[in-house]
């Protein structure tokens, strides 16, 4: 340990300060992961971590600062942890699963020097991870739970931030997230990894969580913004930590490819007025070229690799946009062949009116405008606002002005972002102008 | 923890196997495994409801005591198993590998609460 006793006790106060503030979420979501799996209980893990910065507080600027503030705090809040089991009734019950007896009898003078016994609590902190990430995205647990459970516990955000981020109001975020924890305490849904025979359906549940995440980030559903930019970075994130945590999967390489080819347009997306700019007419000189490289780079591996599926389709057809000059040079063919390779796994709406969408650029406009109507019978879609859109587009470039304009007003009928709304109102002025 | 496999039956197939679905052999085989794992604190099976009796109150809240066959019951729990294993996925799997949740019947999964 270095240690710094001859610091005077203000300066000592503020470096120990400077070191918790300091921590980030990452550190922070790593304690509560270790924390989580020790005890099985969210409550309880983040009471202690909670008490062991206090701690820290305390100690630190006499003892001086931990060569791994981070293992400190870890080992403290464990054994807080054990503490206050042992003063509660449940202890008996939960001792076998904790086996913290054991535990403490190898660490008799962990209290001293944390530090010191910790080596293999940094081999396991990626399992805790990991494990976290699937207890919040279990899937007896409600979707909107699991994306709740993930930003508060693996993003780091607090109850207040989530709500933001859901657009939900506090209190009832609060609930929500007492809810929540509360059926993973009482169901006693584990925070381990799963077995072997679970593992590739959980994980589908947790690449899914990530990229729900990014899309509420990428298109607002309501509220006046296009964008949220602190959402899709947080999925950005997220989706490099479980890269990290499983790099030997196909579908998660094909997820962070993906994120990251979509994240690469976000300079393009939306002109100076926050207003969405449509892919055919963003400037492809402002896309991010280094995010494009890296999610090719993933999107090549993951494709190759066996047990490619939906995600590394989908980064697939991301990446022949990113490597394209323009829209109109575009290898409209290869997209509309990996749109159906995509239905084969996800035969979707969404899917199959992107399908209908390539299509028609692949293989002319009337084409395309068959097969979108062939869809709207489709009630999700007749709801859809894209699918209104991208209705109103084909009619326009046939030369349908009327239809299209009317195509344009039953997507301003349904629910969107303001920003895609006056988008719209322009695009529909403009073809009545047209007509005048 | 423990959990409480309910095996639930259906009024219409009381007899389990009379109408399709598991049979008791199957049934026996499952509590052969289950039992052999180790994860079994207790077990029990129930005999068909028509032999059931049931206590409840009347407006006055005086008890009533009747006994079946009660019409109105469309299901029933028909044996159960309280078993103690590390979390709730490991007792779906055994809820899963149950004849009681092959067509037919399921098995209701609760948290046995620790007081």
């Amino acid at each position: 340990m270095s240690i710094a006793r001859d610091a005077p006790g203000g300066a000592a106060e503020d470096a120990a300060h400077r070191v918790i503030t300091g921590l980030g979420r990452d550190a922070r979501a790593r304690i509560l992961s270790a924390l989580a799996r020790r005890f099985g209980d969210l409550d309880l893990a983040e009471d202690m971590m909670q008490e062991a910065l206090l701690q820290a507080l305390q100690v630190w600027p006499q003892a001086g600062i931990p060569d791994s503030p981070e293992a400190w705090l870890m080992t403290t809040a464990r054994h807080r942890g054990i503490d206050a089991l042992r003063r509660r009734s449940v202890l008996r019950q939960k001792l076998p699963r904790l086996r913290v007896e054991q535990e403490r009898a190898l660490v008799p003078q962990a209290l001293d020097d944390p530090a010191a016994v910790v080596g293999d609590e940094h081999d396991l902190i990626h399992d805790d991870r990991l494990g976290l990430f699937f207890a919040c995205a279990h899937p007896l647990l409600s979707p909107e739970d699991r994306i709740a459970l993930t930003l508060r516990f693996l993003g780091g955000l607090s109850t207040t931030e989530v709500a933001h981020a859901l657009l939900r109001p506090v209190p009832t975020m609060q609930q929500r997230i007492v809810r929540a924890k509360r059926r993973i305490r009482t169901l006693g849904i584990a925070f381990g990894v799963p077995r072997r025979d679970d593992l590739p359906e959980r994980l589908a549940g947790v690449q899914r969580v990530i990229y729900l995440l990014y899309a509420e980030g990428f298109t607002r559903s309501e509220g006046t913004t296009h964008t949220r930019e602190d959402l899709t970075a947080e999925a950005v994130r997220l989706a490099r930590v479980l890269r990290e945590l499983m790099p030997g999967s196909a579908e998660t390489a094909g997820l962070l490819g993906l994120l990251l080819l979509t994240q690469a347009r976000r300079p393009a997306r939306t002109d100076d007025d926050g207003r969405p700019v449509p892919l055919a007419e963003q400037d492809r000189t402002r896309w991010d070229r280094q995010l494009i490289d890296e999610g090719i780079t993933l999107t090549e591996s993951a494709v190759a690799a066996p047990g490619a599926g939906p995600y590394a389709i989908q980064a697939a057809i991301a990446a022949v946009h990113a490597e394209a000059a323009g829209w109109d040079t575009t290898d409209w063919a290869q997209i509309a062949v990996l749109y159906q390779l995509l239905q084969t796994h996800d035969d979707g709406p969404v899917v199959r009116l992107a399908g209908a969408v390539a299509h028609g650029r692949a293989h002319g406009m009337d084409a395309g405008l068959r097969r979108l109507d062939a869809l709207a019978a489709e009630p999700a879609l007749d709801r859809f606002r894209p699918f209104h859109i991208a209705r109103a587009l084909t009619l326009q470039e046939l030369g349908e002005p009327h239809d299209a304009a009317a195509a344009y007003r039953r997507a301003l009928e349904l629910p969107g972002n303001e920003a895609e709304g006056e988008y719209l109102a322009a695009a529909l002025a403009g073809l009545e102008d047209q007509r005048d | 923890m423990k959990y409480a496999l309910l095996l639930m039956g259906r009024t219409d197939d009381a007899g389990c196997g009379d109408h399709g679905g598991a049979d008791p052999e199957e049934f026996f085989a499952f509590d052969k495994e289950i039992t052999e794992a180790g994860v079994v604190v207790t077990s029990f099976a129930l005999e068909d409801p028509e032999h059931g009796v049931r206590v409840s109150s009347d407006d006055d809240g005086a008890r009533v005591v009747t006994s079946g066959p009660f019409a109105e019951v469309q299901e029933f729990v028909g044996g159960t198993y309280i078993i103690e294993v590390a979390d709730i996925d490991e007792a779906l799997s055994w809820a899963r590998r149950s004849p009681g949740s092959a067509p037919g019947g399921h098995v209701e999964v609760r948290p046995v609460a620790p007081y």
